[in-house]
């Protein structure tokens, strides 16, 4: 396979195009089966020296060279134009970078932003993971994946180990991320002081002046009225000891692993148009008071199909009888764990959702069923 | 409290040439006084005289034109916004004439007046929660209302806690655009018993805008008497309002009905 030349890798990563300088990366993914073997993506695409095969790019009808030039879905003058604010981002961490959000084939809201950072982001060589919720089964995750391995070609998994790139909504997966990967977050408000302060030209005021004491009676307000944080989800942080920042709406459950990650954490807000970043093991802390600590929180139980005690689960209403199980939001640790052998309560009677999905797979592709 | 400096003797505000226009109008024009740790200075005058675009100046809110503001020997035009809004923040205080410009409607009484304090640092519920309380005491407004909002005050409760929290942080200057405007005379009344008691307790400096003689007579040491942007008169207040020699001061003061 293609892997980078150093000399390459050393090439300013925005100048070169399609490729994204790839030190450190511990993970190198396998290239498909079906995949040709002898990608040349360095220097004259132009000339259509890339062997690349149309049909998993989905492209119509157009010259090879022309196709690489529009790898993964955006031109290159945007995704020069990105990559500019992820550089920015990621040299000032917690800080929302202004960029020119495109319309994407999509409504705002079902992740506009996440699709053009990894648009942004992405290379042939790249295998992508995309969760929704956690969940890589959900119609959010699975179209985004589909969208990428049609304008894209790349290789997808659902493994977390195995991703180069995942593209996440409200979750961080529960496996550790590792040196080289890239977790690119959905995230629909950016501002943590937007519905503290309604005004742009404030909030960015108060943010060049550091004035966060209103995020402070956020808090407050939460412990005034329900005798404790309230705040679960979007629990503001403060960066490298600067920067307030939205983490997007993850579970307050997520925010230790924001901390000292090994990954590279991006964040794209599409309708608001700011990209923000951490760098890798950046120090993240989640504002709390000294006499009201912050804690993590999920439900007290286990999960009911793989039994891990210390992963976010989701209450899951199984009759009008007051029935429920909790379940592990992350599909993938879950089914892991549960192929490693692992039962919960319910664990042996149930199958997850996964397995039930699986179970169809083949089901409707046959175009004729014989009688 | 460090209330008085050193050096009592220097003034804590300075002002000198104040000008601020409003393209060819003008805001106010060559405003200049000398304002001393706890002294109270009234400014009067008709609607449109330039009082309020006087105190937006020395408060930061707006820019003035031309002039000098020195507070605490520092030059205010020269401060670094960050330094400035520090100011704000800690050692003085705004009062604004409707309540809800100073308060945060939204956030309950306690966290109104705590505002301030976890701007400046602070980072102990149980601590934040103890002070708010111990000013909503000194304000007259009664314990259980903390986690109020204040949308579920009166008029006067509300004016009495924007007033709280603009003094928790234990300011030295405090500035008040009509602090008795909109309220009913009773309230009026024990507004200003309140205000008098703060002000000689904490050893205030204020800078009060009204048209109310009444609320100067009671409140300030000296009274500036404004017209069309110019300072006319200045003097003590009971030397201003009881000889009156600018002919704008002589009609203000026989303007006030008597009862």
């Amino acid at each position: 396979m293609s892997g980078l030349s150093p000399a390459l890798a050393a090439v300013d990563p925005i100048a070169q195009g399609d490729h994204r300088a790839k030190q450190g990366a511990q993970l190198q993914p396998q290239q498909p089966d079906h995949r040709p073997q002898d990608h040349d993506h360095d220097g004259g695409q132009q000339g259509g020296g890339g062997q690349v095969d149309l049909a998993q790019r989905g492209t119509t009808g157009q010259g090879a060279g022309v196709s690489d030039y529009n790898f993964a879905y955006l031109d290159e003058q945007t995704k020069r134009m990105i990559r500019r604010a992820l550089l920015k981002a990621l040299a000032v961490p917690g800080y929302q970078v202004p960029f020119a959000s495109r319309e994407m084939p999509m409504p705002y809201g079902w992740g506009t932003g996440g699709v053009q950072v990894t648009a942004a982001c992405l290379v042939p060589e790249d295998r992508l993971k995309v969760i929704d919720q956690g969940a890589d089964d959900t119609t959010n995750a699975v179209s985004i994946r589909k969208f990428f391995q049609r304008t894209a070609g790349v290789a997808v998994t659902e493994h977390t180990e195995e991703a180069t790139l995942i593209q996440t909504r409200h979750r961080i997966p529960e496996q550790p991320l590792q040196a080289g990967q890239i977790l690119v977050y959905q995230v629909p408000i950016p501002e943590p002081l937007r519905f503290l302060e309604p005004r742009e030209t404030e909030t960015r005021k108060m943010h060049e002046l550091e004035e966060y004491g209103l995020m402070h009676v956020k808090l407050y307000e939460d412990i005034a009225r329900h005798g404790q944080i309230a705040t679960a989800y979007a629990y503001p942080v403060r960066v490298e000891g600067r920067y307030v920042m939205d983490p997007s709406p993850i579970p307050k459950f997520d925010n230790p692993k924001l901390s000292g990650n090994p990954a590279i954490q991006l964040f794209g807000a599409g309708r608001e148009q700011r990209i923000y970043a951490l760098p890798p093991h950046s120090r993240v802390v989640s504002l709390d008071f000294d006499d009201h600590p912050f804690e993590p929180s999920k439900a007290a139980q286990d999960c009911d199909l793989c039994g891990a005690a210390h992963s976010y689960l989701d209450e899951v209403i199984t009759d009008d009888a007051g029935g429920r199980m909790f379940v592990c939001s992350d599909t993938d640790f879950c089914a892991g764990r549960q192929a490693a052998g692992h039962l919960g309560r319910l664990g042996t009677a149930q199958i997850s959702s996964k397995k039930f999905a699986k179970s169809f797979e083949g089901f409707c592709a046959e175009p004729e069923v014989p009688a | 409290m460090t209330l008085h400096s050193a050096f009592p003797a220097a003034p804590l505000l300075s002002v000198s040439g104040l000008t601020k226009r409003y393209g060819a109008r003008i805001g106010c024009a060559d405003v200049g006084f000398d304002l001393y740790p706890g002294e109270v200075l009234g400014i009067v005058g008709e609607s449109g005289s330039g009082k309020s675009t006087l105190l937006a100046c020395l408060a930061g809110h707006q820019v003035p034109d031309e002039g000098r503001i020195l507070y605490d020997g520092r030059d205010l035009r020269a401060l670094p916004e960050t330094e400035r809004r520090r100011l704000s923040r800690t050692d003085w205080a705004f009062v604004h004439q409707n309540p809800r410009d100073g308060l945060r409607m939204g956030v309950s009484a306690g966290g109104n007046v705590g505002e301030r304090l976890m701007a400046v640092g602070a980072r102990h519920y149980g601590q934040i929660r103890g002070k708010a309380a111990d000013w909503l005491g000194r304000v007259e407004i009664a314990a259980d209302r903390i986690d109020d909002r204040p949308s579920a005050f009166s008029g006067g409760m509300q004016q009495r806690l924007q007033i709280a929290r603009n003094l928790v942080t234990g300011p030295r200057l405090v500035f008040m655009d009509e602090p008795t405007g909109g309220l009913d005379v009773s309230v009026q009344a024990r507004l200003l018993d309140l205000l008098r008691g703060l002000v000689r307790d904490l050893g205030l400096s204020v800078i009060i805008v009204t048209h109310d003689l009444a609320v100067v007579r009671l409140l300030a040491d000296r009274l500036m008497v404004m017209k069309s942007g110019r300072v006319v008169e200045q003097g003590l207040t009971d030397q201003v309002l009881d000889d009156p020699q600018h002919a704008y001061t002589q009609l203000l003061v026989s303007s006030v009905l008597q009862v």
